[in-house]
């Protein structure tokens, strides 16, 4: 095992002991492996996001030649070099230094036009897609035959999944229906609405259990290689 | 202390210190690590829908496999990752690995340097298989490379310019791919992939997510998204899957099948918690109205 394997594995396992740490008690482990967590987090997608978006998207499609500089070797270099200038995007460049005027409380009123043009655009592009993916599709989706045939015949499993399918969309909508009273079938058919969306609860929280325990079988079996590599 | 064994039994059950419970969690998944429990996993109707879709892509398909996840879930996501692209790659697909997350693309390096480079000697780079990394811009993006892949990945990951890259020549948008599979965490994700993707070109989507989000995602199987592997079981089916079909996969592919013991066991301790509170829950209330009725 090479020294920085060897490092790598007492930094991180230190480090997820003194997070377990909290299970017993808030202490001063636990907060330092918090607050480094938390920075190197931040120090990360800055990083990232300077590279991967400021320098290939706005300085380099701005001005491609300054590229040069930022190109990790000379091949890399030449093929960004040679792209045409997008010189339009020195209006999205404005709009981000706009947005960072924030900072000064006197022309903190110009971040509104960004801030305008994000939700525009995301209202935009969003509103079609949840539209088709999540409202017509889902409807369609529900659009499902209550008896099931197959080639064999009548499908008892696949008719009784349907029903049970369809009843749980029409009793969970009723419930959430709230221009009539909830009393006699009404009433009654928003209770099996209740039921519904306490099983759906229910299975929501068993996944989220099975994926906290994904997660602690993961830092038990770094513990594991971690130990393993001292001894 | 003395009070607290005055206590009646149920309620003492009601007042166990949660530090308890966090040992015996933490038993529940050493102790099965220790004596490397394993269980039989079978696939489910919902993840063997992706392994037959796999299986039915004719020879040389463009696969699209978008890892949209970071470390923090790596227990989950990494072993659909990893099974994916044996799978793929066993069948002689074309897979064209991107991330929608900044962290994405660390994680299919690390599938590039654990599964392909030692398992799959003979796939070469460019040829076989091509690492675009990350692209800022979540939907946008996908939105963006629908029509236009190219424009948006412009270089792949080391920084190779994509007209250079043989298998890329055929690529313009997503309608190129066969199929689409994305391994995600969070937001963006298979969602959006199901979202600004298929349902727009009605190009075959499918995936593994986190069990947290597989709830979210259940709702578009199977019409808009044609599988699922929800959290580690659903890793752990696909596996099985794999190694049913190539008993080749068996000494690699079976991180996920091995993880379910401890799962399993915790689960059990879980649930037997659950119902401990459940029923010292009712007789205690049963105990009052029949203290206040006196």
């Amino acid at each position: 095992m090479t020294f920085a394997q060897t490092f790598t594995y007492w930094v991180g396992g230190l480090l997820t002991l003194m997070i377990f740490s909290f299970l017993y008690k808030d202490n001063p482990f636990y907060k330092f492996a918090e607050h480094l967590f938390v920075g190197v987090s931040a120090a990360y997608w800055m990083t990232v996001a300077f590279w991967s978006t400021m320098v290939p998207n706005m300085v380099g499609a701005i001005y491609p030649p300054s590229m040069g500089w930022f190109a990790e070797n000379q091949a890399e270099a030449a093929t960004l070099m040679a792209a045409s200038s997008k010189w339009w995007r020195i209006l999205p460049m404005i709009l981000g230094l706009m947005m960072l005027t924030r900072l000064v409380p006197k022309a903190a009123w110009l971040s509104r036009w960004p801030m305008a043009f994000i939700i525009g655009f995301s209202a935009g592009t969003n509103l079609t897609r949840y539209l088709q993916s999540d409202f017509i599709a889902q409807i369609r989706s529900t659009l499902i035959p209550l008896l099931v045939f197959d080639k064999q015949g009548f499908n008892l499993g696949g008719s009784f999944s349907n029903t049970l399918l369809v009843i749980g969309v029409l009793s969970s909508l009723i419930y959430f229906f709230f221009s009539k009273e909830h009393k006699g079938w009404f009433g009654g058919t928003a209770r099996i609405g209740i039921w519904v969306l306490m099983v759906a609860f229910g299975a929501a929280f068993g996944y989220t259990v099975m994926a906290r325990i994904s997660l602690l079988i993961g830092r038990m079996t770094f513990l594991g290689n971690w130990v393993g590599s001292v001894f | 202390m003395a009070t607290q064994e005055k206590l009646p039994l149920f309620e003492r059950m009601l007042k166990i210190d949660r530090r308890v419970i966090f040992v015996l969690i933490a038993l529940a998944v050493i102790v099965p690590m220790m004596l490397k429990l394993v269980f039989v996993v079978r696939p489910s109707p919902v993840v063997q829908a992706i392994f037959d879709k796999v299986e039915s892509l004719p020879e040389g398909s463009r696969v699209l496999l978008s890892y949209d996840y970071g470390p923090a879930t790596v227990p989950e996501n990494q072993p659909m990752a990893d099974a994916l692209v044996r799978h793929c790659l066993h069948l002689n697909h074309k897979v064209y690995i991107i991330a929608v997350w900044a962290t994405g693309e660390a994680q299919a390096n690390q599938t590039i340097q654990n599964v392909i480079i030692p398992e799959f000697p003979a796939k070469r780079y460019g040829e076989d298989y091509v690492q675009l990394g990350y692209k800022a811009g979540n939907q946008g993006l996908i939105n963006a490379i629908y029509t236009d892949l190219k424009g948006m990945f412009t270089t792949d990951a080391a920084g190779v310019d994509v007209n250079s890259i043989p298998m890329m020549s055929p690529v313009t948008g997503l309608k190129d791919f066969g199929l689409i599979l994305s391994v995600a965490s969070g937001k963006p994700g298979l969602k959006e992939w199901v979202q600004f993707a298929g349902d727009r070109g009605n190009i075959p989507v499918s995936g593994g997510v986190t069990a947290v989000e597989a709830p979210l995602l259940y709702p578009y199987y199977p019409r808009q998204l044609l599988g699922l592997m929800g959290g580690l079981q659903g890793a752990a089916e696909y596996e099985a899957a794999l190694v049913t079909k190539y008993p080749q996969f068996k000494e690699t592919s079976l991180t996920a099948v091995k993880s379910m013991g401890p799962q399993t066991i915790a689960h059990f301790v879980i649930i037997f918690f659950v119902i401990i509170g459940n029923v010292a829950f009712f007789v205690q209330k049963k105990r009052d109205k029949l203290n206040r009725s006196k």
